[in-house]
């Protein structure tokens, strides 16, 4: 019997090809609101179309549109393979993809139309959380159940990965998310005031500890020791920094805000458990890196192995910076700046970004039997992709700091230097790089999604690499 | 600190948090492994056909990092607030930090304002220093309305130039700074009517000499007199101390085309200038009432 009739590929196909779609789109999205920083010109005074409605919209796609779809299929993938069984129900599988789609596509009408909770990464009204809810409920249960009903006595630790994010996520979003309805799209949070900002940086913190980041290690802890053929590192490393990240991810929050109105107290607690969650973070770098050791030469003819250790080291990298932001010194210039959005993205399309187009195209053509169409392609998406990030973060590092320095310069009589809009005025050449970085990284989605699209459809070029079918 | 409203909260925060803390210590040594790197071997489990995993130590070097951050934890929370209600051994906290760099900043700069402050504002305007930190003020606090030429824009005046709403002299452009302006144009399509609207538009359009249909501007002339005049005046050059605009030149605050002025006369029109008496001070707003009337100064010259 084949792995298809043992194993449900569909829902798998289905949340993989639409990794690929939401990540043209959430891409595109992306690109555009870029565009719009450094040409203003191009909100068209369409309010569906201005910036502050779309930038929500990228957020929402990339994250939950583009990344989600990638954990469901990755986690469905990896929980059957790895506990030798079928997906506990097909039905629910089912109905977590249509339920996901349907959140999606409910989030991308009503996000242009200016309905929103207000809430960053939390922007979609209740009914919209409420249909999260049950799709995320209905997901528990298919992953924990399969994990239940396995064939194979230990759980393999992307397992844990996985688990930990789904269970931490609906803690997050329910709590977050809690709100007084008054009308079909409008509610009012239960939260208010310095206790509402709090609850939304523990969940938007953790939505990045948890979603972001857990659930993509347990991509991480499956997918590389595949594509590398190895061993993973370290078992005892891998007990170690999970339970280590889960413990210490949820107190960070508070670096959010840190000189506002929250207490000291709470803004010091939040900096110590981030310097501290450096090493936690840092063990699964190690761990994926330290795999490929006895490999390293099939780093120069395997672009989706580069895809996924160059995924790993930018992970290292945004990992390190977010603990030195969180220090109260360090945030007190890099606070409200371009170099945070310079740290999400380095995590954002270097971490989740690469690990999930090397996982696709690890899986899709393993999920349709095929061989990959080209992986020359794959190679020159990697460079291109690679070129964006760094064209990208380091135009936000420049802006960020400059920003930050013009914004705090006072001259010899107290009065400020710079006025605001001369700092605008002097982002705007590392907007326009921001903006062909982000045209590069589309570049390289788009070819992929050709590349996958030939995949699919059966048209395999003659390749180099020979391929190793699962 | 009130954000404890009893012990049992102060403590909520303390236990767990330094059990958390001290807890990592012994987990991740006792996690540790005791073999080489390199000589461990797999746990002997297998998953999905050659999923295995190598046993291999914690990295010593990452150990190292991990204790580090532990230990600067614990001293930060001793010399800091973190721990519920204790304050930490330096007494640190924001606000003070706030109060103690605002101080600094009122001793090493209230000194060359006040200085300023002592020189009247025809003189001020020709020094360039005092002129030079009057643009900055002007620049972070004005340039968003006047915008940063200080050319105005719709609803915002042209400071550039040399009509005044409120009058230019300078003491009369730093009441203006310091106390803010309220206009209060009303709306007046209930009184005139909707033709007479129109009427008093061309009337107005006349006294600037600009085309108009003259039947209606002297219908207009008749309404203007009995209803504009009391602020406006009877020629139309306005008052100061109203704030009501001159009529008879070709500047505009909400724009001198025809429908502009139709739309002034019909919903009236409450331009607000705030007080920056309290938010700025009298000795920084003087300085920057200098820059300005150095402004309309330099429009004079060219």
């Amino acid at each position: 019997m084949s792995s298809s009739d043992t194993y449900n590929y569909q829902v798998v196909k289905q949340f993989a090809v639409m990794t690929v779609v939401w990540g043209v789109v959430g891409m595109l999205v992306g690109v555009l609101i870029a565009a719009q920083m450094a040409w203003p010109l191009l909100n068209f005074d369409i309010p569906w179309l201005t910036f502050g409605r779309l930038r929500p919209l990228h957020t929402n796609a990339v994250i939950f549109a583009f990344g989600g779809s990638a954990l469901f299929a990755t986690s469905y993938y990896v929980v059957q393979r790895t506990c030798g069984v079928r997906l506990i129900s097909d039905k629910l599988a089912a109905f977590t993809f249509w339920g996901w789609q349907l959140v999606i596509v409910s989030a991308a009408i009503t996000l242009p139309l200016g309905i929103t909770t207000s809430k960053e990464y939390a922007e979609l009204e209740w009914p919209i959380d409420v249909l999260i809810t049950i799709v995320w409920v209905a997901y528990a249960v298919v992953f924990f159940g399969t994990i239940a009903i396995r064939k194979v006595q230990h759980i393999y630790v992307a397992n844990w990965f996985f688990g930990g994010f789904i269970l931490t996520i609906a803690l997050l979003h329910v709590v977050n998310s809690a709100a007084i309805p008054v009308s079909f799209w409008k509610s009012y949070s239960v939260f208010a005031g310095v206790q509402d900002a709090m609850v939304q940086w523990w969940y938007g913190h953790n939505a990045v500890g948890f979603f972001l980041t857990a659930g993509f290690l347990g991509i991480m802890y499956y997918f590389i020791p595949k594509q590398a053929e190895r061993p993973i590192y370290s078992y005892r490393l891998s007990v170690v920094h999970f339970w280590a990240l889960a413990f210490t991810y949820i107190w960070a929050g508070p670096h959010h805000l840190h000189y506002t109105a929250l207490p000291d107290w709470a803004q010091s607690l939040g900096m110590v458990f981030s310097l501290i969650l450096l090493a936690p973070s840092w063990g699964g770098m190690i761990n994926g890196i330290m795999t490929l050791s006895g490999a390293w030469e099939k780093l120069r003819t395997d672009p989706i192995l580069k895809f996924l250790i160059v995924s790993v080291s930018f992970y290292g990298m945004s990992t390190f910076e977010g603990p030195m932001m969180s220090i109260k010194t360090v945030n007190a210039l890099s606070h409200y700046t371009d170099w945070t959005i310079g740290h999400v993205h380095s995590g954002a399309l270097g971490w989740v970004g690469f690990i999930s187009i090397g996982a696709m195209y690890y899986l899709i053509p393993r999920l349709f039997n095929r061989e990959l169409y080209s992986l020359k392609l794959v190679e020159t998406h990697f460079w291109i992709a690679t070129i964006g990030i760094v064209l990208y973060i380091t135009a936000m590092w420049i802006s960020g700091i400059m920003q930050g320095l013009m914004w705090r310069a006072v001259d010899p009589d107290g009065t400020l230097t710079y006025s605001f809009v001369e700092s605008v005025q002097a982002m705007h050449p590392y907007y326009v790089i921001r903006f062909l970085g982000g045209l590069l990284y589309l570049t390289g989605m788009l070819m992929m999604a050709y590349n996958i699209a030939r995949t699919i459809a059966g048209h395999a070029s003659v390749r180099a690499v020979a391929p190793s079918p699962a | 600190m009130a954000d404890f409203v009893s012990d049992f909260w102060h403590w909520f925060i303390i236990i767990p948090t330094l059990i958390g803390i001290f807890a990592l210590f012994p987990f991740i040594y006792m996690n540790r492994g005791s073999k080489k790197a390199g000589e461990a071997e797999t746990t002997g489990h297998v998953w999905d056909e050659d999923l295995k995993e190598y046993n291999n130590p914690l990295p010593g070097w990452w150990l190292n990092m991990f204790v580090i951050t532990l230990v600067f934890g614990i001293i930060y929370l001793i010399l800091y607030p973190g721990l519920g209600r204790f304050e930490g051994l330096l007494q640190w906290s924001s606000l003070q930090q706030y109060k103690d760099q605002l101080q600094v900043a009122e001793e090493t700069y209230t000194p060359r304002f006040k200085q300023y402050a002592a020189v009247d504002i025809q003189t001020l305007a020709k020094d360039d220093a005092a002129i030079k930190s009057g643009e900055r003020l002007y620049a972070n606090y004005c340039s968003v309305c006047h915008g940063s030429d200080a050319r105005g824009a719709k609803g915002y005046p042209n400071l550039r130039d040399q009509d005044w709403l409120y009058g230019g002299e300078p003491e009369q452009i730093k009441s203006s700074i310091l106390n803010g302006r309220q206009a209060a144009m009303p709306a007046w399509e209930a009184v005139l009517g909707e033709s007479g609207v129109l009427d008093v538009t061309e009337y107005v359009l006349s006294l600037s000499g600009r085309d108009h249909d003259q039947p209606a501007a002297a219908r207009g002339k008749t309404q203007f007199e009995a209803v504009c005049a009391a602020c406006h005046q009877a020629d139309g050059t306005g008052n100061p101390a109203l704030g009501a605009p001159n009529l008879t030149n070709r500047i505009w605050l909400y724009g001198g085309s025809r429908k502009s002025i139709i739309e002034s006369i019909t919903i009236g029109r409450n331009g607000v200038m705030p007080a920056h008496r309290e938010f700025l001070g009298e000795d920084r707003v003087h300085v920057l009432t200098a820059y300005i009337y150095s402004l309309s100064q330099e429009y004079e010259n060219e």
